[in-house]
């Protein structure tokens, strides 16, 4: 086994975090070393998600830490957040977007479109973990393109009657209180989408766990469906108002993310390291073979070059100029960064590598996910194109 | 109750130590530097005190450098009250230098209570907790493995060879930690953010005559590559004997 997780920083980039990033990071690091780790495996074969660690996180402060203090939550900055996310995802994908959910998609949105009672009702419960909450966007039918969404929500005498399913739901079948987002006007017009806040023990309200999951199996992943639920008016998240809404929720999510893909490349390279030091063959380690040395050669440089990227996109972020953009061009960079540092480790790994006793291959199916969801690598690279030429692609 | 613990900042145990240029001491450059391990066992238990009696204060007290305050700070994010710093260049390697140091600043403190690791991972030497309670004249029971206080009067566990001894004495005392004492928490993110407000007082330490110094260090043998006398039933009489004969621990 490798030996104990003790960062990878090529450039000397710990000299420029500031002593509490530094204090956060390693919290952090040190918890997932002897909480996380130990119960991961299990978790993973079994298909679920490592529940008993949720009180913890909560207690450490992990959910919605660059909140205000007022509401419950740690008030960091975002490269502190942003640590806390890179050393989650060091430990699993699945654990990650647990907290990313929680913090990025469920109390931001709340944070940013709530009234204050609203605000006050459900952050600091939200932060303690006391209440478990999910995002629900993505329809079967609409992913890539969530304007496109179907579920509706009808104002009625006495609030509001949501129709609707959404697909792909990080702790959909876990959660207490769902965000849902539905069209209040006609169906082709995605300004008419406003957020509510959905307790998921409302009559009509039912979430299925996907079943087969071949990656993030430490993580619950549900359908929802909405028949006929009805919610009182204050269920609306009063601030909200268009696609916008939901799209800068995600943007704060894959700001996360980004940092994410930096830690679980970083655990691959760490034990690829390790393995190829100790494993010999034809009379000498793996690490002693050009071949070997090329694979972490790579990996080191992407990894330097990504945590790079987004110790700068925090930077942008804590003074309010980072651009939806420039959080694409992170997402899509570490998050392929990622895949191809587990894909490389796991090689190196030999018939090793496909065992659950390593983390290559738990993490190289993992990032198949994250590839994927919060905007696909694809839909990034539209993104950026349309913000390069002024043309949109996909539309 | 008012305690104190003393800490120190040593490099990471996880770090890769080189030997610096004059032979005597480490190469600090890219060594991490953590507070004391066994250290946090006095910090979680004074801690633990505190929230027990739902009063009192948890002052922090280190010697040396001053990114050793970051090392307070540690002690601070884990939810002491507040800090003070020894300050001295370096921190000298007699024990007792230190301890004369850390007694001024506690002897007039009105301390119930000061704890201490039971040793420093970076020189092994399990002497300053001890001396300092000789300077103060107050009673000390070292490597408390387990412990309960009842009014004024300390009751602890030593886990000696073979056994357990059961030590008694009164408060004030010091006493200094071992490992099975307590399980130090996590420094939370609230804890952090709070220690940034938190007031670390910084005076000069009034050291002793340092009357040690280290000659040299020198890293451990490499260990010998490992030999495989056989396989199955077959090896067993030659390996027995080798551990007989060669490594003679049998």
């Amino acid at each position: 086994m490798a030996p104990r997780f003790t960062g990878v920083d090529f450039y000397g980039i710990d000299g420029l975090l500031s002593e509490e990033e530094r204090a956060v990071r390693d919290t952090v690091r040190d918890w997932v070393e002897e909480k996380l780790l130990p119960v991961i495996n299990e978790a993973y074969l079994e298909g679920h998600f490592p529940k008993q660690l949720i009180p913890q996180m909560a207690e450490l402060g992990f959910f919605g830490a660059n909140l205000p203090e007022e509401y419950g939550c740690a008030g960091l900055n975002n490269v502190a957040y942003g640590l806390i996310m890179q050393e989650l995802e060091r430990g699993d994908s699945g654990v990650r977007s647990f907290a990313s959910v929680q913090g990025a998609l469920v109390m931001y949105p709340i944070y940013a479109f709530g009234s204050e009672e609203q605000r006050k009702r459900y952050l600091p419960k939200l932060a303690s973990g006391e209440l478990i909450g999910c995002f629900g966007l993505t329809e079967p039918d609409f992913g890539s393109n969530p304007g496109g969404m179907i579920t509706t929500a009808r104002e009625t005498s006495a609030g509001w009657l949501l129709n609707g399913a959404k697909m792909w739901i990080t702790n959909g079948s876990t959660a207490d209180v769902a965000i849902v987002w539905a069209k209040t006007g006609a169906v082709d017009d995605p300004r008419s989408i406003r957020g509510f806040i959905v307790p998921t023990d409302t009559k009509g309200f039912t979430a299925k766990d996907q079943k087969g999951k071949l990656s993030l199996r430490a993580s619950d992943t549900s359908e929802l469906v909405l028949q006929n639920v009805e919610v009182p008016k204050d269920a609306l998240l009063p601030k909200s108002g268009g696609l916008k809404s939901p799209l800068s929720c995600l943007t704060q999510a894959r700001y996360g993310i980004a940092w994410g893909g930096v830690g679980a490349a970083m655990a691959c390279y760490h034990e690829a390291l390790a393995y190829a030091k100790q494993r010999v063959m034809f009379g000498k380690p793996l690490a002693g073979f050009q071949l070997q040395q090329a694979r972490l050669a790579e990996m080191l440089s992407g990894i330097t070059q990504a945590q790079l990227l987004v110790l700068q996109l925090g930077r942008l972020k804590d003074q309010g100029t980072m651009t939806p953009q420039q959080v694409s061009l992170a997402k899509r960079n570490n998050v392929d960064l990622a895949c191809e540092c587990a894909r490389e480790a796991r090689r190196l790994l030999g018939a090793n590598g496909i065992l659950i006793e390593y983390s290559a291959m738990r993490h190289m199916a993992n990032m198949e996910s994250v590839y994927t969801y919060e905007g696909t690598h694809d839909m990034h690279t539209l993104i950026l194109g349309e913000d390069i030429t002024g043309i949109a692609a996909f539309e | 109750m008012k305690i104190a613990v003393c800490v120190k900042r040593v490099p990471d145990t996880e770090s890769r130590i080189r030997i610096g240029a004059g032979g005597a001491g480490i190469d600090e450059a890219g060594v991490k530097f953590i507070l004391n391990p066994y250290d946090e066992y006095a910090v979680e238990e004074a801690l633990q005190r505190r929230e027990k009696a739902g009063a009192g204060e948890v002052i922090v007290v280190a010697l040396g450098p001053d990114a050793a305050q970051e090392t307070i700070r540690v002690a601070l994010a884990m939810g002491a009250d507040r800090g003070v710093l020894l300050k001295a260049d370096a921190i000298p390697p007699d024990g007792l230098a230190v301890a004369k140091a850390l007694a001024a600043e506690l002897r007039d403190g009105g301390y119930d209570l000061v704890l201490f690791g039971k040793l420093a991972v970076d020189d092994y030497n399990h002497q300053v907790g001890v001396m300092v309670a000789e300077l103060l004249g107050l009673p000390c029971i070292s490597s408390v493995a387990k412990l309960a206080i009842e009014g004024g009067a300390v009751t602890a566990e030593r886990e000696i060879e073979g056994g357990i001894e059961v030590s008694a004495c009164a408060l004030p005392a010091v006493l200094t930690c071992d490992k099975s004492l307590n399980t130090p928490r996590y420094p939370a993110l609230k804890g952090i953010m709070a220690a940034k407000k938190k007031p670390i007082e910084v005076k000069p330490a009034q050291l002793g005559a340092v009357r040690l110094q280290v000659a040299a260090l020198t890293p451990p043998a490499e260990r010998k590559e490992g030999r495989i006398v056989g396989e199955g039933v077959a090896a067993v009489p030659e390996l027995v004997r080798l551990l007989r004969t060669e490594a003679k621990v049998l």
